[in-house]
Formats: structure tokens, C-alpha cells, sequence
């Protein structure tokens, strides 16, 4: 491997959105990197900020909201720099994004093969007919069985898990760098998200593309990832390789979430649940965002934790990083 | 964890069917009278299923999209009229109930649906969302209605100042507890619960799915859960059915049927949840997708992906058997040895 600068990186990143009520920060000093082949998952729950984030790498965030602060560095060059022409070219061919609602990327009206075409031919001077080839062996990669048949098609004509595939598939069109996953297989069945993931990872292995996979499943996290970094209230409160994340977790939240999958309980027992529920970004409180839900909180708490880094490598944001859950 | 040997069946299902028939429109008509192969497109949404829940026990009915699992569901609750068939509730047939012993057993059985924003109506204060049925009902006086809703709220873990806010002032979670109230305000027995934490965040359906299990303690109640989460159904069921386009494919204990599955599908199943255990895992899905309800596969609905498929899975439908004490299988493969 030459390269060795990431494919992304995010430094400090901080989007907020100006609204009526007030300033809200809905992305708050967050930092990662994501190297070459690499799959990074982004966990949270609704609200903490990691959809933004997404979109704020692609520079698609709307008004009221602006990113107001950090740096997104695309294989080493600084996006903030970039004029919305310039980004016009690097999105869906550089960077592509795979939505959680594959009915809302797709045009109902046009048929598949038109919309791929249109993407390809967006980015490259290429024939009609090579951008046919091209758009029919994205959609074999995917698993589209008969592809040739299936770009006549319209999108209502696909099945949820077949409209997934080929949003996947035209976001792979111009073999990007990097795929940003939103929530893909949140609205899937179990089957075909085993599919969807299955042809991902291959993707990736072969292709050496790297992904931003956002979820708030954990489990799906754990089969895929390499890294994790999980969200909270617009914070990063622990990133680390996906093993020692979730083998000892060390932030009390993470802990509650791995605690709240239910094939962690023992049958029929309560589940470890998180009390209360995530706080409105408009009124968070002081301190720990996450001191009003939190076990192990004490007076110190009502002040900002910053991030430290432990000896295995992971960023954790906790005041009591250094005593809390030793004991599990 | 119910002793069930003890316990009697609450509901039953015998050979229970719903079919969904679009009919001809009037051009369609002509054009079969001129002899066109048009005909009713009929979608067999539940096909034969008979099912007994003992008091006390929670069943999950898991299944992909389309397989019937809500239909089945919208059914027991008394939503949908079945084809054909008979449901039986502490062994007495709803159908031929005189109309007043109906509306009793209407009560005792209870929805919690699936959307907590589309399930609540936006324009009652939840005073009202919860309190009318009861009223109607009769089941509390007009001055008693207060405090009964107190009871009925803070058992759901739900705050009674909030009582005359709209369901847009809640959370997601707090919204199903709303839900829930909603159907234990009537006092039922019997609670089917159609994907009744599928959209919650993980922390938010820990909590709800804590509330179900102890309300059963406090009330004794009896759950049909459907759900299409293996990991959700393995925590809190009894038994589990499995479903494949509106056919009942496997049914046992929880334990027996994680520890050993029968039928190739819910093998497939269960090999693709995913686990927090499971790293860098190679998935290896199941093939192809759930078939066309309108067009299903003869034989056995699942002979297109299953990898064992024989020519008499392509011809002859399989029936349920016991392939062990209280676990149950339609699969051809058990019958060679």
C-alpha cells in the first residue's frame, strides 16, 4: 500500500443548525479517520448527530444548518475549500451515499437504466452504450439476478431489498473512494440484509473502497467494521477498533447500549436498560451530556470530559474513564 | 418459564385462512367473456394456519415481509374476518358468539401496532386516546375515569401530568407507552403486539420490552408477538412460530428451536442474525428474495432457495409434523428417516 494518507479524514468537525428556538449543535468536535478499505460504523441513536455528520462530509447539509467548524480532509485534501462546483464532481463519483430510503434516491419516473446512465455520464465522457455495460455489471455486482432485464425496469417494478441494491449500485457506478451508508438496511428484512451486507464487504475486500457505515444496530456493526466510533448527543463518546469497543466497552453509554441488545440478557430476565431518554440538543445540560442517564455519575461530571486516549488505542470522553467498569 | 402443563389453551386457531381477491373490473369481465386468461388475482395472505396459546405464554410469529405474520395477527384481534376457518377464545368459537359475548371477547384481546405515530390519533389529548374505550364501556364511571387513568398511566411508566398533552408532544417510546396504555385500559387478557418495538432506538425498545414482560407478571396477561427480530423473539418468547407466504413452516420452544432448527429455512434464519459476537464475519446469505404471495411456488413455498430442494418439494405441499416432543416441522427431508 502507497498511500498512506486516509481516505478521510475529520478533524473537530462542528455543524450546527440556526434555528427559531436557538442555536443547536447537532455535530459537536468530532474526529476520525477512515484508511483505505476500511469500514468504519457509526453508531447512534435518533438524534445524536450521525446522519449530519454524513451529510456534512458531503457537504449537503441545508439551511438553517452550516458547518461552522473542523476540517473534512478527502485523501488529504481539504474539502472546505472546494466550491460547490468542485464538489458537484467528487459527490457520487469521489464519494457516494447510500440513503436509508431507497424509494426517495430513486427517480420513480425514470427507469433505472436512464438514472444510471445519467450518473455515469455526469462524471465521464463516456458512449451511451459503454455506460449501459458499465450500469449493467454494477448491477450483477450487486446481485441483481438478469441485469440486462432489470435496467428496463422501473423502481416501483423492485422489491425494497432489490431498490437497496441498486442504490448500492449506482453508488458503486464510479468505483468511488468512499461510501457513506445511511441506516441501508435498517428498512430490510434480516435475509436480505445478510445479502446487502454480504455483497458490501466483498465490494470493499475487492475494491479496496472504503465505508461510513451510520446504523443504530450495534450487531450489524460487529459483523462488519473495523472501527467503531459511537455517537451521543453530537459528541464522539468512544471510537476504537470494533473488538475492544465492544469486548470491554469503557464509556458507560456504549456499555448501556451493548447492555440493551437483547441477545446479551439471559431469556426471560429483565433487559439492562438505559433510564430516561436522549436529551433535546436545544437544552443539554452542562457537563456530560450523558450525566442525567448515567450510573456512574458524580459532581465532577457537571463539567466538560475531555477526550483521552487509552492504552489499547480508544478515545474515550468520560470523566471516570480510568475507574469506572474496571469491575465488568 | 409459564408451566405449561398446567395452563389452558386460551386461543385457538383451526385451519384458520385469509385470501385476498382483487376482482375483475368490467373491462376485465368483457375480455374473459371473450376469452382472455384474465381472471381474480387472489393472494393467499394466511394459508391454513392452526396455532394454540396456553394463558400465560408469549408466542412470537416471526417471518419475513409478506409472509401473513400481521395478517394472521389483525385476525386473532378481531381487525380482519378470516376466509375460513374458526378462532376459538377460552374454547368458545368467536364467530358464533351472541353479539354481546363477541364485544367481551373483542375487549379481552388487544393490538399494540407497530407505528407509534401512525397508531395514536394526532388530534385527542391522550386523556382521550386512553380513556374512551374504557368509558364507552363502561368499565369506569365518568368521575372515577381520573384516577383510573392515574393507574392505568403509571403503570406504563408514563407520567399522569401528562394527561391532556397531544401524542406530537412525545417521544417515540413514550408514544408506544401511550399505545400500550391505550390497550390495557380495557382490561384485556390477551395482547398481540404487531412489531410493537421494530421502530424503536435499541436503549428505548430495551425499556418497552422490559414494560411487556412486567406487565405480564403484574396481569397475567398472554402475548401474540409478531416480529421479524430473531434477537427481540429469543429473549422474551416461549414458543416461536415461524411463517413462509402465509404457512406455518416450524413451531417450537424457543430453547429447542435455537438449539435445533428443522426446517432449511429457519436454519437460514437463524445463521443470519446478527450478532454483537460475531467479527468480521463472512456472511453467507440465503438466496433470492420472498416469492410473489400472488404467484406462490407449488409444492413447498421454499423450495426455490432452498439448497436441499427435491422434485417432490416441487410438487407436494409438506405438512406440519413432530419431529420431536412439541416441535414441529414441514419440511420432505424428515420423512426419509
Amino acid at each position: 500500500m502507497s498511500n498512506s494518507t486516509p481516505t478521510l479524514q475529520v478533524q473537530n468537525l462542528q455543524t450546527q443548525f440556526f434555528t427559531k428556538a436557538g442555536v443547536v449543535t447537532a455535530v459537536d468536535n468530532v474526529s476520525f479517520n477512515v484508511n483505505r478499505g476500511e469500514v468504519l460504523g457509526l453508531v447512534g441513536e435518533s438524534g445524536s448527530g450521525k446522519t449530519v455528520t454524513g451529510f456534512s462530509i458531503l457537504g449537503l447539509v441545508d439551511q438553517p444548518g452550516k458547518v461552522t467548524g473542523g476540517k473534512i480532509l478527502f485523501k488529504g485534501e481539504d474539502l472546505a475549500n472546494y466550491s460547490e462546483d468542485q464538489y458537484r464532481s467528487i459527490r457520487g463519483s469521489r464519494i457516494s451515499m447510500v440513503f436509508q430510503d431507497p424509494m426517495m434516491t430513486l427517480n420513480p419516473v425514470l427507469r433505472v437504466d436512464t438514472q444510471m446512465i445519467e450518473a455515469i455520464r455526469a462524471h465521464e465522457k463516456v458512449s451511451k452504450a459503454e455506460a449501459f455495460t458499465r450500469a449493467r455489471d454494477a448491477l450483477g455486482q450487486v446481485g441483481i439476478p438478469s441485469p440486462e432485464e432489470r435496467l428496463r425496469s422501473y423502481p416501483h417494478q423492485f422489491s425494497g431489498g432489490m431498490r437497496q441494491r441498486v442504490a448500492f449500485a449506482i453508488a458503486l457506478l464510479n468505483k468511488p473512494d468512499l461510501i457513506i451508508a445511511d441506516e441501508p438496511t435498517t428498512a430490510l428484512d434480516v435475509t436480505i440484509q445478510a445479502q446487502i451486507l454480504f455483497e458490501t464487504q466483498k465490494l470493499c475486500r475487492e475494491t479496496g473502497t472504503s465505508l461510513v457505515w451510520i446504523t443504530h444496530d450495534l450487531t450489524v456493526v460487529a459483523g462488519l467494521a473495523d472501527n467503531i466510533c459511537v455517537m451521543y448527543a453530537g459528541k464522539i463518546v468512544e471510537s476504537g477498533q470494533v473488538d475492544t469497543v465492544l469486548d470491554t466497552p469503557k464509556h458507560p453509554y456504549t456499555e448501556g447500549l451493548i447492555g440493551s441488545v437483547p441477545s446479551r440478557n439471559k431469556r426471560g430476565e429483565p433487559l439492562t436498560q438505559i433510564p430516561g431518554m436522549t436529551p433535546s440538543l436545544l437544552n443539554l445540560p452542562a457537563g456530560c451530556a450523558f450525566r442525567m442517564r448515567c450510573p456512574y455519575a458524580i459532581p465532577i461530571c457537571e463539567t466538560e470530559p475531555k477526550i483521552s486516549r487509552c492504552e489499547d488505542g480508544r478515545l474515550v470522553r468520560c470523566h471516570r474513564v480510568e475507574e469506572t467498569l474496571s469491575h465488568g | 418459564m409459564a408451566d405449561q402443563g398446567i395452563r389452558k389453551p386460551v386461543l385457538e386457531l383451526q385451519n384458520l385462512s385469509k385470501k385476498f381477491v382483487k376482482r375483475l373490473d368490467f373491462a376485465g369481465k368483457i375480455a374473459q367473456k371473450l376469452g382472455s386468461n384474465l381472471r381474480d388475482e387472489v393472494v393467499h395472505a394466511v394459508d391454513n394456519v392452526s396455532l394454540t396459546i396456553n394463558k400465560g405464554e408469549v408466542v412470537s410469529l416471526v417471518g419475513e415481509s409478506g409472509c401473513g405474520k400481521s395478517t394472521l395477527g389483525r385476525m386473532v384481534s378481531g381487525i380482519l374476518p378470516q376466509t375460513s376457518g374458526d378462532i376459538f377464545y377460552e374454547g368458545q368459537n368467536i364467530a358464533a358468539q351472541s353479539s354481546e359475548d363477541a364485544r367481551r371477547t373483542a375487549l379481552k384481546i388487544q393490538m399494540i401496532f407497530q407505528d407509534p405515530f401512525a397508531s395514536l390519533n394526532p388530534r385527542l389529548r391522550v386523556r382521550d386516546i386512553i380513556g374512551e374505550a374504557p368509558k364507552y364501556h363502561k368499565l369506569v364511571t365518568g368521575a372515577g375515569l381520573d384516577a383510573y387513568l392515574n393507574d392505568v398511566m403509571l403503570r406504563c411508566g408514563l407520567d399522569p401530568d401528562y394527561k391532556l398533552r397531544y401524542p406530537h408532544q412525545f417521544s417515540g417510546g413514550q408514544r408506544q407507552r401511550i399505545g400500550i396504555a391505550r390497550a390495557l385500559a380495557v382490561q384485556p387478557d390477551f395482547i398481540v403486539c404487531d412489531e410493537a418495538v421494530a421502530a424503536l432506538d435499541v436503549s428505548i425498545q430495551a425499556q418497552v420490552l422490559n414494560l411487556f414482560m412486567q406487565l405480564r407478571g403484574e396481569l397475567d396477561l398472554t402475548y401474540l408477538f409478531i416480529s421479524h427480530d430473531l434477537g427481540v423473539v429469543e429473549h422474551i418468547s416461549d414458543r416461536i412460530v415461524i411463517m413462509y407466504l402465509g404457512r406455518v413452516v416450524e413451531s417450537a420452544k424457543t430453547e429447542e428451536l435455537f438449539a435445533h432448527p428443522n426446517h432449511p429455512y429457519t436454519q437460514a434464519l437463524l445463521r443470519e442474525i446478527p450478532r454483537l459476537e460475531t467479527r468480521h464475519s463472512d456472511f453467507t446469505p440465503i438466496e433470492g428474495e420472498i416469492p410473489s404471495p400472488l404467484d406462490p411456488p407449488q409444492g413447498c413455498h421454499f423450495h426455490p432457495r432452498c439448497p436441499f430442494a427435491s422434485d417432490q418439494c416441487r410438487s407436494e405441499v409438506p405438512i406440519l409434523k413432530e419431529v420431536s416432543p412439541g416441535h414441529h416441522s414441514a419440511c420432505h427431508l424428515n420423512e426419509g428417516s
